[in-house]
């Protein structure tokens, strides 16, 4: 039998330690108390009260899955355009995330558009309004601002690469596709404007791309991990592939 | 017939021949891509005979062997560039070049090792496009500025391409797993690429529209390539809902709306491009 990860996502916990955030390079990127756990089949209900809005599977999954990210990134870019940092910054990195902030509302608003036409049974349909917690950031500073968006951006990349498997449907496959790039090229885009002076190679480096000259694909459950710290609504990701 | 092959049919005799004249260049991509048209397929650059149910559910090795005729194209012109005189022996720019090219050699390899004995082997390159460009300034009379200029003008081509085919046939990969995953991985990474070599020339990351960002070349043939490059881009319709109309603020403008998604470019279009630097 196939071994599932019930993944909660949002967990209380974490909102409640968020505090506590292990630092990395001033980005609060782990130690939350995000719940992963294995189960198997039988201990879904067991791992996942049944009030906690599951993802779902193949297509719906990954639509919910994706809206979930790009409802994180545009509340997040909302947030950077509302800082300090921001209406201070030089033009080229005001103009970056202003465009960014203008994807991501964009992809956001596409998916609440596709996942109401798309799927049928309203109680399938991940809610709008996902709250998140951005307590870690410090949106009048511009390191904190720009790894934080780097981390998103990355991990973006990385969730719709990995989740590619899972969708059933040719065209939800190219739609994906079509915004994935588009994270890439933010990605990059950060990546390189960091440290201006500094490395050159930053913006598709080895920290991100192997050996094999392949980039991030992450499991829902890496995804939660980099991101579940900022998801204060739960949800789980219990059998992505379904079946 | 194999990819080579069928790049062969339309490449061999035509682009061999000395272009000198605009007209004539013009002509030969013409005639390029309506025997790309008469070869067309979703993505058929399989086998002679195959049948068209065969091309509906996707053909990996010909899939594959179109995305390693890209990574070949790239992975040698990245090379070129860095043996060249052009790009300085430090520097930004070189160390933007140094990254991809290192990529891009790690694709070749990888798609070689996917393909195994099915896998095509490498075309003779002409980056000069029959003479009309001399990125590698082999040329004595032609100047560093102009040089660079192409080079740069190379490299988003054939990353913004490169995204766009790779994007193309993801679809047909449905249900190949980690072989669908690896296109996945190694299209972001052009993706990556594109970005980067298009803010190094002074452009934004991502596609405005169907704008090329690339000037007149002067020579026709290569501006009707580089509209091939981006044509479609313009696309605001994502998945039966025109994004313009999801609000009114910036996020929806055509701009934004546009250059938040990237569009994909069929295995015709992507080999018609590659043709035109491909002599055999």
């Amino acid at each position: 039998m196939r071994k599932k990860e019930s993944i909660d996502a949002g967990a209380q916990t974490a909102a409640r330690n968020r505090r506590n955030f292990l630092k990395v390079s001033g980005l609060a990127l782990a130690g939350s108390g995000l719940l992963l756990a294995s189960c198997d089949n039988d201990d879904d209900g067991y791992m996942n009260p049944d009030d906690v809005f599951d993802l779902g599977s193949g297509d719906v999954g990954v639509l919910n899955y994706a809206y979930a990210l790009e409802q994180l990134e545009a509340a997040f870019y909302t947030n950077v355009l509302d800082g300090s940092y921001w209406a201070g910054a030089d033009t080229e990195e005001k103009a970056i995330l202003e465009d960014l902030y203008n994807h991501e509302v964009n992809h956001r608003d596409w998916f609440k558009a596709a996942i109401g036409a798309n799927v049928t049974n309203p109680a399938q349909r991940l809610p709008d309004n996902l709250e998140f917690d951005f307590s870690s950031v410090d949106f009048s500073n511009r390191t904190s601002v720009l790894q934080t968006a780097q981390a998103l951006e990355d991990t973006g990349v990385g969730a719709y690469n990995g989740a590619g498997i899972y969708i059933q449907t040719p065209l939800y496959l190219t739609l994906a596709g079509k915004i994935v790039s588009v994270e890439a090229r933010h990605a990059a885009a950060i990546r390189s404007i960091i440290n201006p002076t500094g490395d050159f190679k930053a913006f598709a480096g080895n920290d991100i791309v192997d050996d094999n000259g392949l980039d991030a694909a992450y499991t829902p459950t890496k995804v939660f991990e980099n991101a579940g710290p900022f998801i204060v609504t739960p949800f789980t990701y219990k059998n992505p592939m379904g079946s | 017939m194999n990819i080579i092959k069928f790049l062969d049919e339309f490449t061999t005799d035509r682009l061999q021949q000395p272009m000198s004249s605009r007209r004539e260049m013009f002509s030969q991509l013409g005639s390029i891509s309506k025997k790309a048209a008469m070869l067309a397929v979703p993505f058929g650059l399989a086998t002679a005979g195959n049948k068209a149910h065969a091309q509906d559910v996707g053909d990996v090795p010909a899939i594959f062997n179109l995305a390693l005729t890209l990574e070949y194209l790239e992975a040698e012109f990245y090379m070129k560039a860095l043996e060249s005189p052009v790009l300085g022996s430090t520097g930004k720019a070189r160390e933007i070049y140094e990254q991809i090219s290192k990529h891009e050699d790690a694709h070749v390899a990888f798609l070689k090792q996917a393909l195994g004995n099915g896998a095509i082997d490498k075309p003779t390159f002409d980056f000069t496009v029959g003479g009309n460009f001399d990125p590698f300034m082999q040329n004595t009379s032609t100047s560093m500025d102009t040089a660079y200029t192409q080079l740069l003008i190379l490299a988003q081509a054939f990353e913004d391409t490169g995204v766009r085919a790779y994007k193309g046939q993801a679809a047909n990969l449905i249900g190949q797993g980690e072989l669908l995953t690896a296109a996945l991985q190694i299209h972001s990474v052009e993706a990556r690429h594109a970005s980067e070599i298009r803010r190094l020339r002074g452009l934004e990351g991502w596609i405005t529209g169907n704008t090329t960002g690339i000037p007149d070349l002067g020579v026709e043939a290569a501006n009707d390539g580089v509209a091939l490059v981006y044509e479609g881009e313009q696309n605001t319709n994502q998945g039966g809902v025109d994004v313009t109309t999801l609000g009114s603020s910036d996020p929806f403008s055509f701009e934004s709306s546009t250059q938040a998604y990237d569009e994909p470019m069929d295995g015709q279009t992507a080999s018609t491009i590659a043709g035109l630097f491909i002599v055999s």
